[in-house]
């Protein structure tokens, strides 16, 4: 089974290369970029056939290692 | 006093830390393994600066979970002293050892310079051999150092005199938080500071102030 887990910072927390991106895409000329944040993607290959499960598993997998909750949330797409 | 070192892969201030703690203590500190699943009885174990699995995923992260971290753990809970500097105070957060975490420097950039720190809390195992507010110089190296928590915990910090060491004079490297540079545990037993008090401690290295952190913990573990 096929997995994704979306990293994201929450809100309020200031993202210094999410600014880099955003002042570096103004430089470029793309106006109404309002806002650029950055995160992570990690896919994951896993043994598990229950989706449930997975998703269960990976969850544990994010609030141990994969996210730190202080600044960070996390999302989980079983890929099937 | 006895101490002990965790190195990790990655790790590369391992061996200023030895070399602090060998000047300071007499005696020289055991190196252990971040594989190694028990430190032996030390009064100061230290988790130095560098690069543990060179910052992947996040700094530190990867190394808070080794099997020599859940003994630190154990250690900590048992009142043992800990002092992670730099990479190790970035451990430390990822272990939840302290609360918060070191993000990227505010500015992007890796910082390498020399910092004044003032001691926010003297009446500390770390820090009673400086007085309360002097100022101190200490060199800098990181690139993830910029300190953030909730606004509770940074009160929680503030209010129990938790931050032992603030940027001053205007020398924030990094945009931490109310200009924190080390902070404690609830306890007072583990210390985490961004700056690098073990390279500042003959006179070859320019000066002699990070010295007093030390002899703090060999006067606390007298005591």
């Amino acid at each position: 089974m096929k997995a994704r887990v979306i990293i994201t910072l929450k809100n309020g927390v200031l993202d210094p290369q999410g600014k880099a991106i955003e002042g570096a895409l103004k430089g470029l000329g793309f106006d109404g970029v309002d806002a650029a944040r950055q995160g992570k993607v990690i896919d994951l290959d896993l043994a598990d056939t229950d989706p449930a499960k997975a998703r269960e598993r990976i969850a544990a997998m994010c609030d141990k290692l994969l996210a730190n909750t202080v600044i960070e949330n996390y999302a989980i797409d079983i890929l099937g | 006093m006895r101490s002990a070192v965790v190195l990790f892969p990655g790790s590369n201030r391992d061996r200023d830390a030895v070399a602090a703690l060998t000047k300071v203590t007499g005696r020289a500190p055991v190196v252990v393994w971040h594989q190694d699943t028990t430190i032996p009885d030390v009064d100061l174990i230290v988790l130095p600066g560098g690069f543990s699995y060179g910052d992947y995923l996040r700094c530190g992260a990867i190394a808070a979970r080794s099997p020599a971290m859940l003994d630190v753990a154990r250690k900590a809970e048992a009142g043992v002293r800990v002092l992670g500097v730099c990479n190790g105070f970035q451990i430390l957060t990822e272990a939840g050892l302290l609360p918060g975490v070191l993000m990227r420097n505010a500015n992007l950039r890796f910082v390498c310079k020399r910092v004044k720190l003032k001691v926010a809390n003297a009446d500390t195992d770390f820090t009673r051999a400086y007085m309360q507010g002097q100022v101190i110089d200490c060199p800098v190296a990181h690139h993830d150092g910029n300190y953030f928590t909730d606004p509770e915990t940074l009160a929680r910090l503030e209010g129990d005199g938790r931050v032992a060491f603030r940027y001053a004079e205007g020398t924030n490297p990094n945009g931490s938080l109310n200009d924190i540079a080390g902070i404690l545990n609830e306890r007072g037993n583990v210390l985490g500071m961004m700056p690098h008090p073990e390279n500042l401690i003959e006179k070859l290295h320019g000066g002699l102030d990070g010295r007093g952190l030390f002899q703090s913990v060999v006067e606390s573990v007298a005591a």
